[in-house]
């Protein structure tokens, strides 16, 4: 007896009903491959076929000789051939009687339309069960990822590191890592695993152990990457690599090292436009004894490095069309803030559409040294017990006092600040910096507004700089709502008063050319 | 977080006219602020300010909703609003915006 699973491929591996032995003998199933003369002759014919009386020739025709079939009875639902009976000679040695045979299409016509369903019942449990498994792997997958990956950002003076990890529904393996080498100096690790789900997770772990390790060992990425890939060769499974970009950041002097295995080249947006830095190499865990280049970039103030993954340039739209590297160069240019991640994911989302699934993992790892409207000398001492929560800066554009209303916002998270205190720093810190923008820096997007928050156990303090050093700072008055509404004064002028209610203290200071306001929020009583 | 802008819908009640107000009350709301003003003034009562779909207002945006109120009150014209969060509620407080426009809880109560 032959059971036709409905994807055709694959051979029914059970065994037939036992009947007594001293009649009957049982055959191995004999498959009918798709596309056999057989089942066309069985579709054809309809009830059952005498194999002597068959003149083509196959592989099963013969098969079924040898096995001294004599009937082919076939079991047809929905014009698909769904198995089939064979039945040899006769316990009787009589041939099979036209009875014989009706009896036969009878019951095989009967039996087809159950067979059917028993197939689609087994193939539904069969799909859920690989569903679940699936499901399970992915969440395992995503675990492994989720726990390896940064779980916070280097704060470093003079510097804003920036990252984005969007996983697939599929879970790729793509990985990033920051590694503080000392001596100011910063590793910083983006990968992507070949496959996707555990396997992938499982090689992304390894690979991230192995970076770390090596990572401490040679001083420079080439030398990291070479061992890494010796050491990973030998441990990966077959068919699966790893491409990976490894670059040492000095960070007082601002050069980049950098090696790379396969993976996408970084691109910088400097002010005179976007380079990409290139460097070759192969992928780790392909080949041993590979040799890897370094290659060195320094970054001026005001530099950004964006480190990408495959599943941005490879992102299709609802088209077909990849999103591509021209495409990311081009966004990298032109994107005058300093908020990347956002403008390159904002960017591509309209390309795959609102309802596109995400076809692989999408990762960003954004590098940028700031134009230190901070200044180079060190306006900020941590005082004992001070602990520096964020450092960044925005350009001078009208509307990015916004981003830095949501950084202050997310990195006082923490704090357990009440609500309506939070809301009324938001508003403080958005009418600082936009002060900082349109007076300090008159609009000049290549200024940048530099912001600190600092926080102690006592209070918390919000450092809003601009280069408006030489600039007189006029004094917060009430402003006269009734002239206002007279028409007898200007409808503006409500920034300054609007900072003094929403803090606590307001401290404005001139330093190194730079004007510096304090936004400070007592934290006594506070969760 | 990026500025959205702001867009506005007229509709008449009643008492007068609704301004619903949606996105981001800043400088560069005035003209949008303005023209909702003209409309909802052709309609005779009560102008009332829907800012429940407002998702942030700046000092440049209390300025133009000043601007707004001078142009009623030249004209006579009563204010209110609704729909504020706790905290741009305590704004118009502080500003004393809420002297000058009837503060509600919502689109119907009276405070």
């Amino acid at each position: 007896m032959f059971l036709r699973r409905r994807s055709k491929r694959s051979q029914e591996t059970g065994q037939t009903d036992p009947v007594p032995e001293t009649h009957t003998r049982t055959l191995d199933p004999i498959e009918i491959p798709p596309g056999d003369v057989l089942e066309t002759l069985l579709l054809s014919a309809g009830g059952p076929v005498e194999l002597a009386a068959i003149e083509a020739e196959s592989d099963t025709i013969n098969r079924l000789h040898e096995d001294g079939i004599e009937l082919v009875v076939p079991l047809i639902g929905q014009g698909e051939l769904l198995g089939a009976l064979y039945l040899g000679q006769r316990l009787s040695d009589q041939p099979y009687s036209t009875d014989d045979r009706r009896l036969l299409g009878n019951l095989a016509a009967q039996v087809a339309p159950a067979m059917k369903v028993a197939q689609l019942v087994r193939e539904q449990q069969a799909e859920a069960k690989e569903r679940e498994r699936m499901k399970q792997e992915l969440e395992v997958a995503a675990l492994i990822q989720q726990t390896l990956l940064p779980k916070e950002l280097p704060s470093i003076k003079g510097w804003n590191v920036d990252a984005f990890y969007r996983p697939a529904r599929a879970v790729g393996g793509d990985f990033y890592d920051f590694i503080d080498l000392g001596n100011s100096r910063l590793g910083v690790v983006i990968g992507d695993v070949t496959d996707k789900g555990v396997p992938a997770a499982l090689v992304m772990a390894t690979c991230r152990s192995m970076l770390r390790a090596a990572a401490f060992n040679h001083d420079s990425p080439s030398a990291v990457l070479a061992d890494v890939n010796d050491v990973l060769v030998p441990e990966i499974p077959p068919a699966m690599f790893v491409t990976c970009l490894y670059a040492i950041i000095d960070t007082d002097a601002g050069e980049v090292v950098f090696a790379n295995a396969g993976h996408n080249l970084p691109y910088v947006r400097t002010a005179d436009g976007v380079i990409e830095l290139r460097a070759t190499g192969m992928p780790l865990g392909l080949m041993p004894g590979m040799d890897y280049d370094d290659k060195v970039h320094e970054l001026s103030d005001g530099d950004i490095m964006v480190l990408t993954s495959d599943g941005i340039t490879e992102a299709h739209n609802p088209v077909g069309e990849m999103y591509g590297f021209s495409r990311l160069m081009g966004r990298v240019a032109a994107t005058k803030n300093n908020d990347m991640v956002n403008s390159l994911v904002g960017d591509l989302e309209r390309w795959t559409g609102p309802d596109a699934e995400q076809e692989d993992d999408i990762t960003l790892v954004v590098v940028r040294r700031t134009a230190s409207a901070e200044g180079s000398a060190a306006v900020f001492h941590p005082a004992e017990g001070e602990q520096l929560l964020a450092e960044f800066s925005v350009p001078s554009v009208e509307g990015n006092e916004r981003i830095a209303i949501e950084k202050v916002s997310a990195a006082i998270s923490s704090l357990g600040l009440e609500e309506a205190r939070l809301e009324r720093l938001k508003t403080a810190v958005g009418e600082t910096v936009m002060n900082a923008i349109e007076h300090g820096n008159e609009n000049d997007s290549s200024l940048d507004v530099g912001i600190r928050v600092i926080a102690n156990s006592s209070r918390l303090v919000v450092r809003v700089t601009d280069r408006g050093g030489d600039k007189e700072i006029p004094e917060a008055a009430t402003p006269d709502i009734e002239a206002k509404l007279a028409g007898e004064q200007t409808p503006r002028g409500w920034g300054l008063f609007l900072i003094g209610q929403m803090v606590d203290e307001v401290n404005r200071v001139r330093e190194n050319g730079s004007h510096v306001v304090e936004l400070i929020m007592n934290r006594e009583g506070e969760g | 977080m990026s500025d959205e802008g702001l867009e506005t819908t007229v509709q008449v009640t009643g008492e007068g006219a609704v301004v619903e107000l949606r996105g981001t009350v800043n400088r560069g709301a005035k003209e949008v602020m303005e023209a909702a003003y003209v409309e909802a003034a052709a309609i005779p009562g009560e102008i009332v300010l829907d800012f429940s779909k407002v998702d942030y207002i700046n000092s440049t945006g209390i300025a133009v909703i000043v601007g707004m109120l001078a142009m009623a009150r030249a004209e006579d014209r009563q204010v209110a609003a609704f729909g504020l969060t706790d905290h741009y509620r305590e704004v118009f407080e502080i500003t004393r915006l809420a002297d000058f426009m009837n503060i509600r809880e919502d689109a119907s109560a009276a405070d």
